[in-house]
């Protein structure tokens, strides 16, 4: 028997994988469920993107309802909504946020030089780490936090029209609404 | 009524293949002459009705019969003749007919063009390759009947994808397809000499060819689609560690390993169950790659009409196929017998080098692949990887492979003195690390250790190559002596060697400096205004509107010039599809050996101004130049003439045991 075992290595890594993808089957990677909904936001504090010399920390979206998109050069989706948050800057009805995220700054801020800079401002979280702790999944995403800081909603995906007019606009206007 | 003539000939197949996987393997087992021979009869008309049902599928598009839901799904009236057929593999039920047509097609060309093969084996061959087809056709017509109808019609179709709608992604799939599917005789050779318990040099030499066949289909398979990616996507990126791409590359890999160890196994005996494993390993992530495309576990941008129903069906047929493999692997391999003997420093132990390293590669894209779906099955959240991760494995790992490819071909088999060796490579080595310093030099682009580095390998490659080639042809003066030598010796392999290997070098070159340098920007311009990158001056002479086909189109043109001198006119487009209103991108490229200039448009601005995307890529062009030159280099090695003379020997002297009956240990 013993002679088999080491033959059976192949097998048994098999199992595993298929038992992963039998799992998987029910898991659908579109749906993030946001266990952060509900909660404060999570802190960090990290360099400006367009000035290394300043930071941007979490207390700097308190105290009013703010936007944090979080984008990055490499990301085609990102470059697809931007259009979409400058619009959304425009109505200056927002307060919008960036986190850069995984990013060169260089190709980051020529990015945003060259195709305009919707956000007030931006934070530059080149390992990861932030992105991690507010349970980034992918590119882009943005999240929606109310005045006292607590996370209202999270959208994944490329910001559209439609999304903005009939989710982000509404949402934040019942914020605003709410706590005053 | 064609439709249904085509689902009718598909239920056939489905019979052909039941036929197909169970009499010729029973009667392989118990000794009957009669049931072995069905064997060819039923893969050829397996084939038959397959293709008619195919038939019966492009009939459909290429009439227009949108009373079938597939086409009306994906076709149109206004489609050009040519996307109208590539349409029929354009979504997920033409595309696995396709695949079951490309089954059913190797199966016939194995039971014909192996004339020399015992019948038993070729039998056994034969019927494996049934029950794969079984379990695709099976799966087509329980899950993805491609010839459902719907009623009542409608009188346009939905079209298809408009990112489909390019040349090179009409071809891209079928290659692929016969890549992926062509492992699957690999895999049933493999089979077949599990079950034979018969696992020699003869076994690796009949599965070689094959193989190699269907790793160039891969090769070019990938290289097209990534030329594509390149063309359509509009920005300048040729590879995207997508989790479909990574399913096209891990069988890749795998079967690069395999074709190395076969030829391990087949010349000196070394290796069998390395061999055997590695065959089963590259079908199984052909299949594991069906199933990441098609049952919508993992996000990816080639979507698939995703459903669990589906996902399920191939999962349990996953596990049958590559679980039972997998069984009857532990079950026989104790029994093979280690076979050639080689010393720590040998051709044996490189090869054995390069295939742990491509195997660890593929296990760390699998990893890469699958770290999403580990991660959130473990409830540890959500992540994705992206470029980092893959980017720095290969820079770890490929130093190491092309540091062993170089020595590969000018060691010995089984013993190599390590003194000669080293004297032979020194020149090499001193060359190839001066090379790569050069290169990395500030004065050249600005300084970059990876174009060092990547410098270096391939000189050193190249080199290698070159003294391998001179150490063949020393006693061979001049061209004429060459020549009659290769006439004499033939040496197709070796030569395909050479040409597969520097395609690497063109590869390795090509990705390091279209990488490292290339130049970007993405600008505003009027009409009119000029913007100048890398020594390049490009107009902007505006965009009008142009009707195409199904589409339309605002066309700009960009006048390129340097030092006053036209370079090129380019023509990039900005389209929107009639029927799916999806905006696409038509890059304008000035191709080029050494640097290629690429522009795309972004969105109209107002007044004439656009958002344009400007870059110049250099040695990009040699990315897929290298894909190339590695098909071709195995197309050659396949051609090798010494399987022909090997065929003709044996019609002389068949096998003497035709009909035996394999008893367990009896062949072992």
């Amino acid at each position: 028997m013993t002679r088999y075992l080491r033959y059976l290595v192949p097998l048994l890594l098999f199992g595993l994988l298929a038992a992963l993808l039998l799992r998987g089957l029910s898991l659908d990677p579109k749906l993030v469920p946001s266990p952060l909904i509900g909660k404060p936001m999570p802190a960090f504090s990290l360099s400006r993107l367009e000035d290394p010399s300043r930071t941007l920390s979490d207390s700097d979206l308190r105290g009013k309802v703010s936007i944090l998109n979080v984008w990055a050069t490499w990301c085609v989706s990102c470059r697809a909504e931007h259009e979409v948050l400058l619009q959304l800057a425009r109505t200056g009805k927002v307060n919008l946020f960036g986190l850069d995220y995984k990013d060169e700054r260089s190709s980051a801020q020529r990015w945003l030089s060259r195709l305009g800079n919707p956000y007030s401002a931006n934070g530059f979280d080149e390992d990861g780490r932030v992105g991690i702790n507010w349970g980034v999944y992918g590119t882009p995403e943005t999240f929606i936090m109310d005045r006292k800081g607590i996370i209202r909603h999270k959208h994944i995906g490329p910001l559209t029209p439609e999304v903005v007019d009939k989710e982000i606009l509404p949402l934040i206007a019942s914020l605003e609404a709410e706590s005053k | 009524m064609i439709p249904e003539l085509g689902h009718f000939s598909l239920i056939l197949a489905l019979c052909m293949a039941v036929v197909l996987a169970v009499f010729p393997l029973i009667g392989s087992l118990n000794n009957t002459p009669g049931w072995v021979a069905l064997a060819k009869p039923a893969a050829l008309a397996q084939f038959c009705f397959t293709a008619l049902s195919f038939a019966c599928l492009v009939n459909a598009f290429l009439a227009n019969d949108f009373s079938v839901a597939y086409v009306a799904e994906n076709g149109n009236t206004l489609l050009p003749t040519l996307y109208k057929i590539s349409a029929v593999w354009g979504a997920h039920e033409g595309s696995l007919l396709l695949w079951a047509l490309i089954l059913t097609g190797w199966t016939t060309a194995v039971a014909i063009f192996t004339r020399n093969l015992p019948p038993v084996t070729l039998a056994r061959v034969l019927s494996v390759m049934g029950i794969i087809s079984i379990g695709f056709l099976s799966f087509l017509l329980f899950t993805s009947n491609p010839f459902a109808r719907v009623y009542p019609a409608p009188l346009e179709g939905g079209d298809l994808n408009p990112l489909l709608q390019d040349p090179g992604l009409a071809i891209h799939p079928p290659m692929l397809y016969m890549g992926y599917v062509g492992m699957s005789v690999a895999f049933s050779f493999a089979i077949a000499a599990l079950i034979g318990g018969k696992l020699d040099a003869t076994w690796a030499r009949w599965s070689r060819p094959w193989t190699t066949v269907a790793w160039v289909f891969l090769t070019i398979g990938i290289t097209l689609g990534s030329w594509w990616a390149y063309n359509e996507l509009g920005w300048g990126g040729w590879w995207f560690w997508d989790p479909v791409e990574n399913a096209s590359f891990m069988p890749w890999l795998a079967a690069t390993a395999l074709i190395h160890s076969l030829a391990v196994t087949e010349k000196r005996g070394a290796f069998k169950r390395w061999t055997v494993l590695l065959s089963l390993l590259a079908f199984s992530l052909s299949l594991l790659g069906t199933f990441l495309v098609r049952s919508g576990v993992l996000t990816s941008v080639h979507s698939f009409a995703a459903d669990p129903a589906r996902g399920l069906f191939i999962l349990v047929f996953l596990s049958i196929v590559i679980g039972g493999s997998l069984l009857l692997y532990a079950w026989r391999a104790p029994d093979v017998n280690s076979g050639g003997r080689f010393d720590m420093l040998s051709r044996e132990t490189l090869l054995l080098g390069n295939n742990v390293l491509l195997v660890a590669i593929t296990a760390f894209v699998l990893l890469g692949t699958l770290a999403p779906l580990i991660y959130d099955a473990m409830g540890w959240g959500k992540i994705s990887v992206g470029f980092p991760w893959f980017t720095t494995m290969f820079v770890i790992f490929t130093p190491f492979m092309v540091f062993l490819m170089g020595m590969g071909p000018l060691t010995r088999w089984k013993h190599q003195d390590p003194a000669q060796l080293a004297r032979t490579l020194r020149i090499a080595f001193v060359i190839s690390i001066a090379a790569g310093v050069v290169a990395a030099l500030p004065i050249l682009h600005g300084g970059s250790w990876q174009a060092g580095l990547a410098v270096a390998l391939s000189v050193w490659l190249l080199a290698s190559l070159l003294l391998s080639l001179r150490q063949r042809h020393r006693h061979n003066v001049g061209v004429a002596n060459i020549w009659k030598s290769f006439r004499m010796r033939g040496g197709g392999s070796y030569y395909g060697m050479i040409i597969a290997h520097l395609g690497v070098v063109v590869f390795i070159i090509g990705v390091t400096f279209a990488t490292q340098f290339t130049q970007q920007e993405d600008v505003r311009m009027s009409p009119g205004q000029t913007y100048e990158l890398a020594g390049y001056s490009f107009r902007f002479d505006g965009a009008k509107p142009v009707p195409g086909p199904n589409y339309r189109a605002d066309r700009a043109s960009f006048l390129v010039t340097r030092d006053n001198r036209e370079v090129a006119t380019l023509h990039p487009e900005k389209r929107t599809y009639t029927v799916q209103t999806k905006p696409m991108t038509e890059s304008g490229i000035d191709v080029g050996l050494f640097r290629d200039l690429y522009v795309s448009l972004g969105e109209s601005l107002g007044n004439g101004d656009w958002s344009v995307r400007l870059y110049y890529k250099p040695f990009v062009r040699w990315i897929w130049l290298g894909g190339i030159m590695i098909a071709i280099g195995g197309l050659c090695a396949a051609l090798d003439r010494r399987y022909r003379i090997a065929v003709s020997k044996r019609v002389v002297a068949p096998e003497p045991s035709r009909v035996k009956a394999p008893g367990k240990k009896a062949n072992a």
